[in-house]
């Protein structure tokens, strides 16, 4: 089969489908968008179906393991000691990657790694690209630096493709098109297959299997003219040089495989320092993330293997943020983070509204303590993220590497309310907060607030509850929940009454 | 009635909830731990264990309730609170807080070993679980998420609600998420909050029981909001307020 | 400064009120390669790999060959890719079956391979707990598109290769790693469960993974 040297455009004039328009960045704040989000009742009952599935079968994959414990500690303390040391890991693992025939790039930011991949590929006169799910190529918006220059990026995981397909965004780390059900994967195919390759067949239906089969025909050619392939990569082991991705459908292993040039974009902290560190990672992230013992497929290679797979391998090393992070000694423990995608799963606040609302690629737990530590709280939605949350505390009881998000969520709530009190404009909230911690610093002073509240009972004794109808702030309550009205007599006042008589 | 508490001195931490909005839930836990023998106090230098600071991101305010929790309780054996949230703000925050400030610091650490849940004070403490309470109704148990996982009491709110006479104890489905409440996140992300509030009301409701009942008041007041707007028959009952309850 | 001295930078100076000696240097009490207990390790990955979805048979050592024929013939299978260090045993046993035999010396380009049924190989490790077979790709399993393309993979594994869990796999192929050659870790047919989180078995890997256990 003869490589294509020009490729169709879409109504739009492009080469892929157009993501929605505007940057992530520039999102209102969290509770704006989930209350967009929460509207959508197709989505809110996708994601909760999804997510209840999800949680059920890694509790049960987890329950088979008795070291369980162990093994988290241990990958705690194995990505603890990559992040100490992070510096001396990344020069073993360009100098073992470079031993072993690839390669290595070095990004400052988003726009630096794109930059080196779209030059790569354009070194190659290649006009298009197969790309294995990557969040990091994700967090760069690459496919739309590749689609500037030119060059057509083809997701190939499903999801992927499910969202690529829907110009859409993706909403979950893992199943980035959870939010979607078969019936709209079925109309996104029948849509916008045939614009960009293999069309769905007209007589698709929205079983799954059905699906999952245009899917293939689709990437099917796709595949075997490809040339270039990009991936990303889950670990990279400093000691060998080795890149393992690890996936389900296979597309990774065409990726990874058939093309003669190779290019992966892996994030400084994805390192672990020896091979045989992967056998703590291996055992935790596939129960993790998609409740299975193994998943279907993980490959690993070391540079080149003559006469076999890419000749051509190159390895970008990104930063874009993350030794930001590495700089708050308490944010820096979401560097353990392995992408399992099992600290949303278990969300409350992520299972109700989704991925779309966090104005990031990584939504969710990690996503509002990563989002705002990789890009700073300059943002009105990085400011909001670290809110979205109600501390209930579910997610580090899951998460494999045991990132302590409560604490790194207190922290950035602290670290935005200190940014609000140093901001020149005035905030209602620090103002508000003050004034009651005045009154709460001091038995006495608080004495003080329950003669107004019981004065408050008092009036509205005869009421019971207060219900709708009541002015800001308290409608952000009484909207939907009724309120008891305060005491008449606070706890205190009784107490004195019968306890301290004079 | 043995009273296994005969000797112990015990700061009465109400909370401040508690103190302006449920003030019978303190006066309960004071009847039954006086009924058990316990010689209580309440100081008026208590305010609040400071999570509604802490947790927004003000650690400075955070701090000032540290100190007057510290005023307050420095002097007794225990300190016992109808709260497994605040409980678990005392233990896990207060160290944080306090730890710029050695001499605070000091009292915070011989303090928190010492600050207990009403129902960890009763199992563990005095070693009861039956404390002779009688109440002949349907409950279904909202297991706080602070009760579960930052104060990890664990099920001892069930096993003493198991204990009590003519009590019908029926599980709550999904009973380990969240009910949205999440102290200021109420306010500052409502739109969730209301949705998953109204998701734990339905499956109160769904329950059929005649009470729900649970270790924090923030939850009940929360999830009763809903019950109460949507006239759904299920009572909000802190589980003080049940142990408290004798045959007629 | 080039981008890599500057991340350099950045990371020292990130971490410059973390010296590399301390008392707070996390200890790392992991004990590696160690067994998980299991009274039938080949029985305990034979039950696994099925439940995956691998068709598994168990056979004799000297009947390898035979059940590999034996399944050509079962599925109708009408080509097959062999490895150029295939057992010769096991290919006389194929070349038998009379089914179209496709050499990879000359390597075969995407498109051929798509054209053919099957390949069949053996293997380097397997793991019990997980149902799991290793490739570390040496001449008898080769090149990594042999068995990615052709839709059925017959995969013959050796009682000696099945190891309890992950650690003493990983432990195993330690030297196929040191010697540059990838490893592809296979459990069961290629699958998805991104629509619904439906599992569906079969997307771009072989849609049908064939197992033949030798005891």
């Amino acid at each position: 089969m003869s490589q294509l040297t020009t490729l169709p455009r879409d109504t739009d004039g492009r080469l892929t489908p157009a993501p929605p328009p505007g940057e992530l960045i520039d999102m209102p704040r969290f509770p704006i968008n989930a209350r967009h989000e929460l509207a959508n009742t197709d989505q809110r009952n996708n994601l909760q179906a999804a997510t209840a599935t999800i949680r059920a079968k890694r509790a049960l994959r987890v329950s088979e393991v008795p070291q369980w414990e162990d093994l988290r500690q241990a990958a705690k303390t194995i990505k603890d000691q990559v992040d100490r040391h992070l510096d001396s890991y990344l020069l073993q693992a360009e100098q073992s990657l470079t031993k072993a025939g690839a390669i290595v790039h070095w990004a400052r930011d988003a726009t630096e790694a794109n930059q080196i991949v779209v030059d790569l590929v354009k070194a190659t006169g290649a006009p298009e690209v197969v790309k294995v799910k990557s969040m990091v190529t994700q967090e760069t918006e690459l496919n739309e630096a590749l689609e500037q220059a030119g060059i057509a990026a083809w997701e190939t995981d499903l999801a992927e493709l499910i969202v690529q397909l829907g110009h859409d965004r993706p909403s979950h780390v893992l199943v980035p098109a959870i939010h979607k059900n078969r019936s709209q994967i079925k109309d996104i195919f029948l849509t916008e297959m045939g614009q960009y390759g293999t069309p769905a067949p007209a007589d698709l239906t929205d079983d799954p299997s059905a699906l999952t089969s245009a899917a293939r025909t689709h990437l099917r050619n796709k595949f075997m003219r490809s040339t270039v392939g990009i991936s990303g990569g889950n670990f990279l082991v400093a000691d060998t040089g080795t890149l393992v991705v690890v996936e389900s459908e296979g597309n990774g292993r065409m990726c990874l495989t058939l093309p003669q040039t190779l290019i992966s974009v892996v994030g400084i902290e994805k390192i672990v320092p020896r091979f045989e560190d992967l056998e703590v990672f291996m055992r935790l992230l596939p129960r993790s993330s998609t409740g299975e013992r193994m998943n279907p497929y993980t490959s690993m290679w070391t540079g080149v293997t003559p006469g076999d797979g890419p000749q051509n391998v190159h390895v970008v090393l990104v930063d874009n943020g993350r030794t930001s992070v590495l700089a708050d000694p308490i944010g820096r423990q979401t560097l353990r983070c392995i992408r399992c995608s099992a600290c949303m799963n278990t969300c409350p606040v992520y299972t109700l509204v989704g991925g779309h609302a966090y104005g990031s690629v990584y939504p969710g737990p990690i996503g509002i303590c990563l989002s705002p530590l990789m890009r700073g709280l300059d943002s009105p939605i990085d400011q909001s993220l670290p809110y979205a949350c109600t501390l209930c505390g579910a997610c580090p009881d899951v998460c494999p590497v045991k990132i302590d998000f409560p604490e790194v969520i207190i922290h950035l709530r602290h670290e935005v309310a200190e940014h609000k009190i140093r901001d020149t404009k005035p905030h209602l909230e620090t103002t508000a907060i003050a004034a009651a911690g005045w009154f709460f610093a001091k038995g006495r002073r608080f004495t003080v607030m329950t003669w107004l509240s019981g004065l408050v009972g008092r009036v509205f004794k005869a009421k019971k509850q207060f219900g709708a109808h009541m002015p800001w702030p308290a409608r952000l309550w009484t909207s939907a929940r009724d309120l008891p009205i305060p005491a008449a007599e606070s706890f205190r006042e009784w107490w004195r009454r019968n306890h301290e008589r004079p | 009635m043995s009273q296994p508490g005969q000797g112990l001195s015990v700061g009465l931490f109400a909370t401040c909830i508690n103190d302006v909005m449920f003030p019978d839930t303190p006066k309960h836990v004071a009847e039954l731990l006086t009924r058990l023998g316990c010689s209580l106090t309440s100081s008026p230098a208590q305010t609040c264990c400071g999570q509604m600071f802490t947790n927004t991101g003000y650690f400075r305010e955070g701090e000032a309730t540290v100190e007057a929790y510290v005023e307050a309780f420095a002097d007794c054996d225990y300190v016992v609170a109808p709260s497994a949230s605040c409980i678990g703000s005392v233990r896990h925050q207060h160290q944080m807080l306090a730890a710029h400030r050695p001499a605070l610091a000091r009292k915070v650490d011989r303090l928190i070993k010492r600050s207990l849940d009403l129902t960890e004070f009763l199992t563990d403490i005095l070693e009861v679980e039956d404390v002779g309470a009688s109440f002949p109704h349907t409950v279904t148990y909202h297991t706080g998420c602070h009760s579960l996982r930052v104060a990890r009491i664990g099920d001892r709110p069930q096993r003493l609600l198991r204990a009590v006479r003519g009590l019908r104890l029926v599980d709550l489905a999904d009973s380990d998420i969240c009910c949205g409440f999440g102290g200021t996140f109420c306010l500052k992300n409502p739109d969730v909050s209301i949705a998953m509030a109204t998701n734990k009301a339905k499956a109160v409701a769904d329950t059929k029981a005649e009470y729900l009942a649970a270790v924090d008041n923030a939850c009940l007041m929360n999830i009763g909001g809903i019950l109460h707007r949507i006239k759904a028959p299920v009572t909000p009952i802190h589980v003080a307020s049940i142990l408290v309850q004798q045959e007629p | 400064m080039n981008a890599r001295d500057q991340i350099m930078t950045r990371i020292r100076s990130a971490l410059k009120h973390t010296p590399d000696q301390d008392e707070d240097e996390p200890i790392l009490t992991w004990q590696y390669g160690q067994p998980t207990s299991m009274t039938d390790v080949v029985g305990c990955f034979i039950e696994r790999c099925a439940d995956y979805k691998a068709e598994v048979t168990e056979v004799d050592a000297d009947q390898i060959p035979h059940a590999i024929a034996a399944t050509i013939k079962k599925l109708g299978i009408t080509s097959v890719v062999l490895p150029p260090g295939l057992d010769p045993a096991w290919r006389a046993a194929i070349e038998q079956t009379g089914t179209t035999i496709c050499e990879d010396d000359s390597p075969m380009q995407a498109h051929e391979l798509d054209a053919v049924a099957s390949a069949v190989t053996a293997a380097a490790v397997a793991i019990a707990e997980t149902g799991t077979i290793v490739l570390d790709h040496a001449a008898n399993q080769g090149r990594r598109a042999l068995t990615l393309i052709p839709d059925i993979h017959i995969c013959v594994v050796l009682a000696s290769q099945v190891v309890s869990d992950v650690p003493e796999a990983v432990a195993r192929l330690r030297p196929s790693v040191d010697a540059g050659r990838p490893l592809t870790w296979i459990s069961g047919p290629s699958a998805t469960s991104d629509i619904e989180l439906k599992r569906v078995e079969g997307v771009h890997g072989p849609r049908l993974l064939i197992v033949i256990v030798a005891r």
